[in-house]
């Protein structure tokens, strides 16, 4: 067991934890912050992506310690005083889940998106979307949603 | 009713009330529940598709760190716990009912597929129970698997269950033999072609999971689990396993991560945790990981079937006769007897007006995962065989297939089929004439030819389809052999302040009944939405109910709120006539205000809600305090949701990859409560359709029998760069059946659209069938065989 140390939406966070101890089993079983899912085995699924300083990442394929000292921002910290962040409000008002499991990663790799790209189209979108996977949209609205999303931040 | 006034109402767009907690982080999924004092179980899986068991040691794994136990079926066996059972049964054409084996809830002295369940370790934490698992030393004999649908029913095929002989659980037949046989005999022309349906595996984004909890003190036992019915959850471990009285078991399904149906059934892994933490004395948490949900959720379709189609020279259909092969698995999974056979055999006269229809279905065992209702549920196998058949029949005839589907639509309601059902609403050919004008069909040469000019090949098909949905009347599916009536309930409770909680028997994983419900709720009452609570998913809460699948829970599920919303209406007025001393019949009720007729004396919903609890001076006898109303509504006849989709591809003959170029769908769901929504559920269901056609493929080794396609890594999920976005339109007959005019939304994309995607693969390459998934080595395989042909054009 060591310590791992870092800062999770603005607020310092740690524990003892397993060397093993992947950064998504952190979030969820030591900080319970469970809006960050597991979707998978193999990486594939995207439903735990959150940011590590600044960068959408697979929670799921890195461990805690790597996280050590990063700051990590978590779908439940997106949101600013109240406000919702503009990619969520346009998952709502495009109807861009469903379900709602696969939501918080694709929210995450949303606004990750929009910052590197933000001359957006739809093939770009859908290209970047590549590591996530939702089995209740179809993609259609949300591929809407990111779009209208990027515009409005433009 | 205030229909649109608020834009609320029934019609409007309305923007989802669950989505908040979803977009930031605060939905409840079931692993995201922990209970004080919880323990964690994994389930060790057979590794092969078949063995005896002939001892298993869990001595070190009992003495591993961490471990509070370990069971195996001889635990099971020792509390006399009933099997997993099928609450469907069929009965073959030789009036024999279909064998059964038996399904433990872990194995005794056999596995049948690569995952069945052996053991459970139950640890204080998931690494302890899963290290303690590995020291569980299991002496197998390996005996030879059956894999292969097409030789599964040979004399020297290994048995999967002794009560089936050659692996046949049911002969099942529908429709007139004799009749059929005379259309054929009178046929100026027949075409046949042979089709497989291929194996799915369902694949909602969250993986299966329960927490077992047991109180000592009253005997309860809790389930919290990912169930799209979680009251059939509790019946079934009541009254079949034995796992506790009814009123002794709550059943919780809180926010589930999708569910296409592979949550409907009751599983080994939910059941063991409910039974056994009761004997560790604390709650255990199980929750499956995504490998383990590619082997022991129930999988879906995996049919072969050989059809004949009869016309005369003018191209009326003249009958169908149809024989199938499906896989069941090797057990017998919670619907899954029902789902080839009535919901398949009775949806193959399609729209068409087919005067003779004959179908034979066998259900067989095999050494694979159970296979049952996967989104549509024996409608996309009807659908798929049946446009695949028409469309083949207009090429061999060369006619226009648009023109060959107009000639044969039935135009007439009620249309009673050679099948079973009674289509009591529609218009096909509104639909069609939509669907060709959203894609310009008349200017696809055009584009064929531009397409060519750059080296691609375009192709283009339709698929005219009809589901039966809004499952279902009681009588009519007990006459068919179901287990249980398929009405829904409703209790609507109006609080003190006026403001509403609905319990409902249906069940949200996605379709977002906490809008459309409200919705219509608020609408009637002429109350805002944020006043109206949707309550669904917990049997403490709710009184009994069915829960959501084929497509019922508006048709259905939102009729039970209407009739309970009708007995409010009938008690609210009694009491406003009272405390406005006038006549019932002179009470009016509109836009949330109570009036009587003709003076200026009204009464608003909230002062009228207060008075109903404050019941001073309620004549007595006459009229009783409270306002909360309970409704359980059968229907009166499936529904009928029908439409057409229209799908353009074009192919890369180099590398055979098909590109969705435009694909089109146009419906009629009837009434639509909400389109924001309905849109959404066409465009997951189109989605999992054109995976199934191009896409997935569930694939066993047909001699060891083990999944080949066990992680996202071989089986090929739909993801966004796959897709287009889908033009969708719609047309409306209303349902006759039901209080509200709807039919169902959520399955015809995943029913319409693999024989529409396939269609135009066809027509693209020029050739007479293609199996699904078409990827792009089987195009480029059929482009190579059809080479000469294709360079000739
Ligand atoms: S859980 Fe991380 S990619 Fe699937
Ligand atoms: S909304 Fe259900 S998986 Fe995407």
């Amino acid at each position: 067991m060591s310590v791992v140390s870092m800062t999770v939406n603005g607020k310092p966070a740690s524990a003892d934890v397993e060397a093993r101890t992947l950064l998504v089993q952190f979030i969820r079983d030591e900080l319970g912050l469970t809006g960050t899912h597991v979707g998978c085995d193999t990486s594939q699924c995207g439903a735990c992506v959150v940011h590590v300083d600044g960068r959408a990442v697979k929670s799921c394929t890195m461990l805690a310690a790597q996280a050590e000292g990063a700051e990590v921002l978590t779908i439940e910290g997106l949101a600013k005083n109240g406000e919702l962040h503009p990619v969520q409000a346009a998952f709502r008002e495009h109807h861009g889940l469903q379900c709602g499991f696969c939501t918080p990663g694709m929210i995450m790799t949303a606004v990750d998106m929009i910052r590197r790209k933000p001359d957006l189209d739809e093939e770009t979108v859908r290209e970047e979307l590549d590591g996530n996977i939702c089995r209740c949209t179809g993609y259609h609205n949300i591929v809407k949603a990111i779009l209208a999303a990027s515009q409005e931040m433009r | 009713m205030s229909d649109k006034a608020s834009g609320e109402g029934i019609g409007q767009p309305v923007r989802r009330k669950e989505d908040f907690r979803f977009i930031t982080g605060n939905g409840h999924y079931t692993d995201d529940i922990s209970r004080p004092h919880q323990t964690w179980t994994c389930f060790l899986r057979s590794p092969h598709a078949h063995a005896r068991i002939k001892s298993i040691d869990t001595s070190a794994a009992e003495a591993a760190p961490g471990v509070v136990a370990v069971f195996t079926g001889k635990h099971v066996a020792d509390d006399e716990l009933g099997g997993l059972i099928c609450g469907w049964t069929v009965t073959s054409k030789d009036g024999t009912p279909m064998k059964v084996g038996p399904h433990p809830i872990l194995a005794l002295d056999t596995v049948r597929y690569v995952g069945d369940h052996v053991a459970m370790v139950v640890a204080e934490t998931l690494a302890d129970a899963r290290a303690a698992a590995e020291l569980i030393d299991v002496d197998y004999e390996a005996l030879p698997a059956t894999i292969s649908l097409a030789t599964c029913q040979d004399e020297t095929a290994a048995q999967v269950h002794p009560e089936a002989p050659r692996n046949t659980c049911f002969e099942w037949e529908l429709g007139n033999k004799a009749e059929t046989e005379a259309a054929f005999a009178r046929a100026d022309r027949v075409v046949k072609l042979d089709l497989t349906n291929n194996r799915l595996i369902p694949n909602a984004m969250e993986p299966r999971a329960a927490i077992g909890e047991f109180d000592k003190g009253s005997g309860i036992y809790t389930l919290h689990t990912t169930s799209q019915n979680p009251h059939v959850a509790r019946l079934v471990l009541s009254a079949f396993v034995g796992v506790a009285p009814e009123h002794k078991l709550r059943v919780i399904a809180p926010d589930v991560g999708g569910g296409f149906g592979s949550k409907i059934f009751i599983y080994a892994e939910e059941t063991a945790c409910v039974w056994a933490a009761a004997k560790v004395g604390r709650p255990i948490k199980w929750t499956g990981d995504r490998s383990e949900a590619f082997l022991s959720d129930a999988h879906g379709r995996d049919h072969l079937s050989h059809a004949e189609l009869a016309l005369d020279k003018d191209g009326k259909f003249l009958g169908l006769r149809v024989k199938t092969i499906a896989n069941l698995g090797a057990y017998l999974s919670t619907f899954s007897a029902a789902v080839p056979t009535y919901l398949y055999g009775t949806l193959l006269s399609g729209q068409y007006d087919l005067p003779a229809i004959h179908v034979e279905v066998d259900g067989v065992y095999t050494h694979t995962a159970p296979v049952d209702a996967y989104r549509g549920a024996g409608r996309p196998e009807a659908t798929y065989l049946v446009e695949r058949m028409v469309e083949t029949a207009a090429r061999e005839i060369g006619m226009d297939p648009a023109e060959l589907r107009r000639r044969n639509y039935i135009r007439t309601f009620p249309h009673q089929t050679p099948v079973i059902m009674n289509y009591d609403a529609g218009d096909y050919e509104a639909s069609l004439d939509a669907a060709m004008k959203a894609i310009d069909y008349a200017g696809f040469p055009a584009r064929k030819s531009e397409a060519a000019s750059r080296g691609k090949l375009r192709g283009i098909g339709m698929s005219s389809y009809i589901e039966a949905c809004g499952l279902a009347p009681s009588a009519a599916v007990g006459s068919l052999g179901a287990g249980v009536g398929l009405w829904e309930s409703a209790e609507v409770r109006v609080n003190p302040t006026g403001n509403v909680e609905v319990m409902t028997g249906s069940h949200s994983h996605g379709q977002g009944h906490e809008t459309t419900f409200a919705q219509l709720v608020a609408s009637r009452l002429g109350i805002p939405m944020e006043q109206v609570e949707i309550v669904h998913g917990d049997t403490d809460k709710v009184q009994f109910g069915m829960g959501t699948y084929g497509s019922r829970s508006g048709a259905v599920g939102m009729s039970a709120i209407v009739k309970a919303l009708d007995k409010i209406e009938t008690k609210a007025k009694k009491i406003a006539a009272h405390l406005m001393e006038a006549a019932v019949e002179d009470i009016a009720f509109e836009n949330g205000t109570f009036t009587v007729r003709g003076t200026d004396k009204s009464l608003a919903w909230a002062e009228l809600s207060l008075a109903a609890y404050t019941a001073h001076g309620f004549p007595s006898g006459e009229i009783e305090p409270g306002l909360k109303e309970g409704a359980f509504y059968d229907p009166t006849n499936f529904t009928f949701p029908a439409g057409c989709h229209i799908c353009e591809v074009e192919i890369d003959p180099d590398t055979g990859i098909t590109k969705i170029a435009k694909f089109v769908a146009v419906d009629d769901f009837g009434t639509v409560i909400n389109p924001l929504i309905v849109e959404g559920q066409v465009h997951g269901g189109i989605a999992q359709g054109i995976g199934q056609a191009l896409l997935e493929h569930g694939v066993y080794d047909a001699e060891s029998g083990q999944l080949v396609t066990g992680s996202y890594m071989d089986y090929c999920m739909p993801r966004a760069d796959d897709l287009p976005s889908f033009t969708l339109g719609f047309t409306k007959t209303e349902s006759p059946s039901n209080p509200l005019g709807m039919k169902g939304c959520g399955e015809a994309g995943a029913i319409a659209s693999p024989p529409a995607v396939i269609n135009a693969i066809t027509d693209a390459l020029g050739i007479r069938d293609i199996e699904m998934p078409a990827t792009p080595a089987r195009v480029w395989s059929a482009l190579q065989s059809a080479a000469p042909r294709a360079a000739a054009e």
